[in-house]
């Protein structure tokens, strides 16, 4: 990305295959390409399933609703759905607004995904590039956060949060969720800047320490404009996982309909007031993965990248 | 002097992450086994209003002899063999299939991994209306394309099944990963440099040796770090269960950590902090020694 000589970080090496492994022509019509192939739709087929029940469902109005037409396209494509779903259906009180957890969670994913990354990036320099003494154990230490299940932690989370709001209300919901992700995003994010830097050559940083530099200037200036790669790989990886987590949304979002992150909304409008409206849940279910699926879809390479450094987390 | 010149940046700025990771994580797992020793069974008593005592391994022994439990032991179980088993082998499968660069391999490729970066919570709206219970006249959802497709004998109950339930959590679970342990695996077979294939070949090898003993092995090392990956995840499956389910108190697919989210809910703070310390021992033996493992190969 920015300089091409730099290895970028976990990024798949799909790419990278040689050509030569391309089916070879031999005489007369190759059948294992044919099955090959056949096999390759039939399980897009089934992957793409869920996406075609939730887009027919999601459009489907009342007249739709017999059990006997649930494959079935809608008689007539009806949007109201999609309108409920995003602003919500104040007369009833049923269903909270999705466009407005969407900003609120947009609110918190950024700040919390920024935060991480810097510190992880702070912490990746020193682990491998501006060492102290017993910095492997320090390294250790701070991995060991990644591989600790949430339910490990949460009672004493829960109850050190609640004596906090008693004296500061105004943390509760979005700063909690912050906080949170950022403490616990230290690990993954230390781990995948670390093993960044130990590919960036020794070399750049000590002529940078020949030329007098003291630690916070090679790291402003030196390392960071090389991190770019790493960086994109660290906030897509914190972005979607805050994005998509649950259990402290859950525990530490606040009030559900009007505090708690897009999860947490999702699933109030899906559990419904008296029985689920599968019409609005679809729509809704939609709206709430746009964020995570436009990364994906824009910033593939990427993402995988992320996948492939941690998915141990938490 | 000289030594905190040298020493005293690095160590601030890595200070900060240390001091939290301090507090959130080992403070914290301190507080859960603390906590796991006492009788808080009750909101006022984790308040202070009431008493608490030490009561020792008491509440393990409740749990780990209460049928309740067992059958939320037992269902994790189920459900990480099947979710392993399930996507390791599509996972597999995709990768073979896609390795011998096909046409539009990029948009298989991203197909198939699409559903990773959809939240649980919404893959669990969808497949609550694809795994609905109704059969016959009244079926939706995969039981009524059963009936389509002339599987009609294939039409269940999925996650209503007391003992197998669980198992209709573990399809939308596998749907959403089994596209990333391809990525893993389609890696690893880019990884192998193509003149070992056509050394063997040239050897008279025949495909299926080359795969035996020339791929497989180059690829053992990614099904190791995979299996503890989906291990890892399969252990703390929780929203999956709460969206498809609608809450923490459905019996047939319960699992402990919808356990410890009841139990944290009705302020029993003292059951809750034991099942997440039994989750962190489980967890505790699948990875130390692969940890164990990975530090020795380094060396």
């Amino acid at each position: 990305m920015s300089n091409s000589t730099l290895p970028s970080p976990g990024l798949t090496a799909f790419d990278n295959a040689p050509a030569a492994r391309a089916d070879k022509k031999k005489g007369g019509f190759d059948w294992g390409r044919l099955v090959r192939y056949l096999l390759l739709f039939f399980f897009l087929i089934v992957v793409l399933i869920p996406v075609y029940v939730l887009v027919i469902t999601s459009f489907k109005g009342i007249g739709d609703a017999s059990p006997d037409r649930a494959w079935i396209f809608p008689q007539e494509f009806i949007g109201d759905n999609w309108l409920t779903a995003f602003f919500g259906d104040d007369l009833a009180k049923a269903n909270p607004s999705i466009g407005a957890a969407l900003g609120r969670t947009l609110l918190m994913v950024v700040p919390a995904a920024v935060i991480s990354s810097f510190l992880g990036s702070m912490n990746g320099f020193v682990l491998s590039r501006w060492r102290f003494p017993y910095a492997n154990v320090v390294f250790t230490l701070l991995l060991f956060g990644m591989f600790i299940p949430y339910q490990a932690v949460m009672v004493p989370l829960y109850r050190m949060m609640t004596e906090l709001w008693k004296y500061t209300p105004l943390t509760q919901g979005t700063p909690s969720l912050i906080l949170l992700h950022v403490i616990y995003g230290i690990p993954i994010t230390t781990l995948i800047f670390r093993n960044y830097y130990q590919s960036v050559p020794k070399e750049l940083i000590e002529s940078a320490k020949v030329d007098g530099a003291g630690m916070l200037r090679t790291y402003s200036n030196v390392v960071l404009p090389i991190s770019i790669p790493s960086f994109v790989v660290v906030l897509i990886w914190q972005f979607t996982s805050a994005w998509n987590d649950f259990l402290f949304a859950v525990f530490f979002g606040g009030n559900p309909g009007t505090q708690a992150p897009v999860t947490v909304t999702l699933n109030m409008i899906a559990k419904g007031s008296i029985m689920t409206d599968y019409g609005i849940t679809m729509a809704a279910a939609f709206l709430a993965s746009v964020p995570t699926l436009l990364i994906y879809v824009l910033l593939g390479k990427y993402f995988v990248g992320g996948l492939m450094a941690g998915s141990v987390k938490g | 002097m000289k030594k905190l010149k040298a020493y005293g940046p690095p160590v601030l700025m890595i200070a900060p992450s240390l001091i939290l990771i301090g507090i959130f994580v080992y403070y914290l797992i301190f507080g859960s086994v603390q906590t796991s020793m006492t009788d808080i069974h009750e909101l006022a008593q984790a308040t202070g209003r009431q008493e608490s005592h030490f009561v020792g391994l008491e509440n393990y022994a409740t749990l780990l002899t209460s049928p309740d439990f067992l059958h939320s032991l037992r269902n994790l179980l189920v459900y990480t063999l099947a979710f392993i088993a399930g996507t390791m082998f599509f996972g597999f499968l995709w990768a073979w299939l896609l390795d011998r660069r096909s046409k539009a391999e990029g948009v298989f490729r991203s197909l198939y991994l699409f559903p990773m970066a959809v939240s649980s919570v919404a893959a669990g709206v969808v497949w609550q209306w694809l795994l609905n219970s109704s059969t016959g006249q009244e079926a939706s959802g995969l039981n009524r394309l059963f009936q389509y497709i002339g599987l009609g004998g294939l039409q269940n109950g999925w996650i209503t099944d007391q003992d197998w339930g669980i198992l209709g959590i573990a399809m939308p679970a596998i749907w959403q990963m089994a596209g990333y342990i391809m990525a893993l695996f389609l890696a690893g077979f880019r990884g192998i440099p193509d003149e070992l294939r056509e050394a063997a070949r040239v050897d008279g090898a025949s495909e299926w040796k080359i795969y035996r003993y020339v791929l497989f092995p180059q690829l053992s090392p990614i099904a190791l770090s995979a299996l503890i990956i989906l291990g890892h995840m399969s252990l703390k499956i929780f929203d999956l269960v709460v969206a498809i389910t609608g809450g923490y108190t459905y019996y047939p697919t319960k699992v402990p950590a919808v356990d410890m989210a009841f139990y944290l809910n009705s302020g029993d703070y003292a059951l809750a902090s034991t099942v997440g310390v039994v989750l962190l021992l489980i967890i505790l033996v699948l990875i130390v020694p692969y940890l164990v493992h990975v530090a020795k190969e380094d060396k």
